[in-house]
């Protein structure tokens, strides 16, 4: 469904992304997972056209991905995305936040949006919100609002850029409870991120970056369990046991 | 001081009429740099390279020439490229036009403070340039934005005496006629004075109903 073929990306003179060729499948949740600064979130944003790379190609169900070309609205409507910061409309409520997508940019029906709206803040458990403002939410209930809002797009699948990092600890659960339902329901997921309990118990398949390129990936549990590269015994062993 | 007030009920009519035109001169000129200011900024912002710097370049220009000369240039030099202007219009223009700068800067400041984050957040649900700008980026630009555009206002009040250069009977001129008939200087631009302050001292209290209400959040 996401097909990327030897992406490669600059930023002025540094290279982030050194070939990165992949293929998520429809219904897959992929992790991915790595050091800071190793062009983990570049991807997620190249995907959807937020950055633009400059070899190879991204395609998204067949449409290639090229963020100057008109057809972007289409990937993006298609390909969510839920950011570490959670970056919600701060002058909307919950409720408008959620429908702004499909209002202005799908031009739904009022009344069929606002329901489908509610509907999905009561998915993420916040159906009582809904009036409320976003700087008044915790951070664990703005990132639910915004996994809402990417919902609200009837997206074909969603990228995730770190979507607990930014949470205090005991929030970070209801974010990921959120995360593992829609991995159950079948949605296509990619999802960037430093926990590894989610990624072992949840996503199908994991990535391990470093440096621009794909280090090493296969099945969950096999690569966090049993990772073969030293590379990624190395991160995981930092990352599992930081004492 | 009984003079004083002797002579302010026998000139606050005439001077009414000036105030008259300075309240046209003011909301016109406002409302025609608003909109310039506003044309200027999105070019700026635009992300195209030509508009921005045809953009950046008019407001140099504008920023570069004083206020008289330009009220100047509409009202005597426009007359001899086939433009005749009335007094009121040129002054409207000329200020409108002078002042659209500022606002600019100021427009594009307020529109530059608004998190990146937001801006890719609507990109991400498939927002386009123009609806990005409508619907996230202006109605939270302008919460920073009020402040200093109620500033521009007062000024833009004041600066209104200029129109006087260019036989606008407003408040400034107003006075100066009857000075110079009556003789009475100290009544007459006492009163002046008293009438600009006036009419200053509720956009003095806007201000500070929106710095307020901008440092809420």
């Amino acid at each position: 469904m996401i097909e990327l073929n030897d992406v490669h990306k600059s930023f002025g003179k540094v290279e982030v992304l050194k070939g990165i060729t992949d293929s998520v499948q429809k219904g897959e949740v992929v992790c991915i997972i790595g050091p800071s600064g190793s062009g983990k979130s570049t991807i997620l944003r190249c995907i959807n056209g937020l950055e633009s790379y400059d070899r190879g190609e991204i395609s998204v169900e067949g449409l290639k991905v090229d963020r100057e070309s008109p057809s972007i609205v289409n990937i993006r409507t298609q390909v969510s995305m839920v950011f570490q910061r959670f970056n919600l409309f701060p002058h909307r409520t919950v409720l408008e936040n959620v429908v702004e997508g499909p209002l202005y940019v799908k031009k739904e029906p009022r009344a069929a949006a606002f329901e489908r709206g509610r509907a999905l803040l009561a998915q993420v458990g916040l159906a009582e919100k809904a009036d409320a403002h976003p700087p008044q939410l915790s951070g664990g209930q703005q990132q639910r609002v915004a996994i809402a809002r990417a919902l609200a797009m009837q997206p074909k699948a969603i990228l995730f850029d770190e979507p607990t990092s930014a949470l205090d600890p005991e929030l970070v659960g209801d974010v990921l409870g959120v995360m593992r339902k829609l991995a159950d329901d079948g949605m296509t997921m990619v999802v960037v991120t430093h926990e590894m309990g989610f990624a072992r118990d949840v996503a199908d398949r994991v990535l391990f970056i470093d440096g621009g390129v794909i280090v090493e990936q296969g099945p969950a549990k096999a690569l966090l369990n049993q990772p073969q590269h030293p590379r990624t015994q190395d991160f995981l062993r930092r990352v599992l046991h930081p004492l | 001081m009984k003079g004083f007030w002797h002579d302010a009920v026998e000139f606050f009519p005439i001077l009414m009429n000036g105030v008259a035109l300075t309240i046209v001169v003011t909301i016109g000129s406002l409302l025609l740099s608003t909109v310039l200011g506003l044309v200027w900024a999105m070019m700026r912002v635009s992300g195209i390279k030509a508009l921005s710097m045809l953009s950046a370049s008019l407001i140099n220009v504008i920023r570069g020439i004083p206020i008289i000369v330009l009220l100047f240039y509409l009202y005597f030099v426009m007359p001899d490229l086939g433009v005749t202007l009335s007094a009121l219009q040129a002054a409207i223009l000329g200020l409108g036009i002078a002042y659209s700068a500022y606002q600019a800067e100021n427009f594009r400041a307020g529109i530059e403070a608004i998190d990146k984050g937001q801006i890719e957040a609507a990109q991400s649900i498939g927002m386009g340039w123009w609806l990005t700008m409508r619907r996230v980026v202006l109605p939270q630009a302008v919460r920073i934005v009020l402040p200093p555009y109620g500033n521009v206002m007062i000024m833009m009040l004041k600066d209104s005496s200029q129109a006087s250069t260019i036989t606008v009977a407003e408040l400034a001129l107003q006075g100066k006629l009857i000075a110079s008939s009556t003789f009475k200087n100290t009544s007459v631009f006492t009163l002046v004075a008293l009438m600009y302050l006036t009419m200053s001292i509720p956009l003095i209290l806007l201000v500070r109903h929106f710095e307020k209400r901008a440092g809420k959040r």
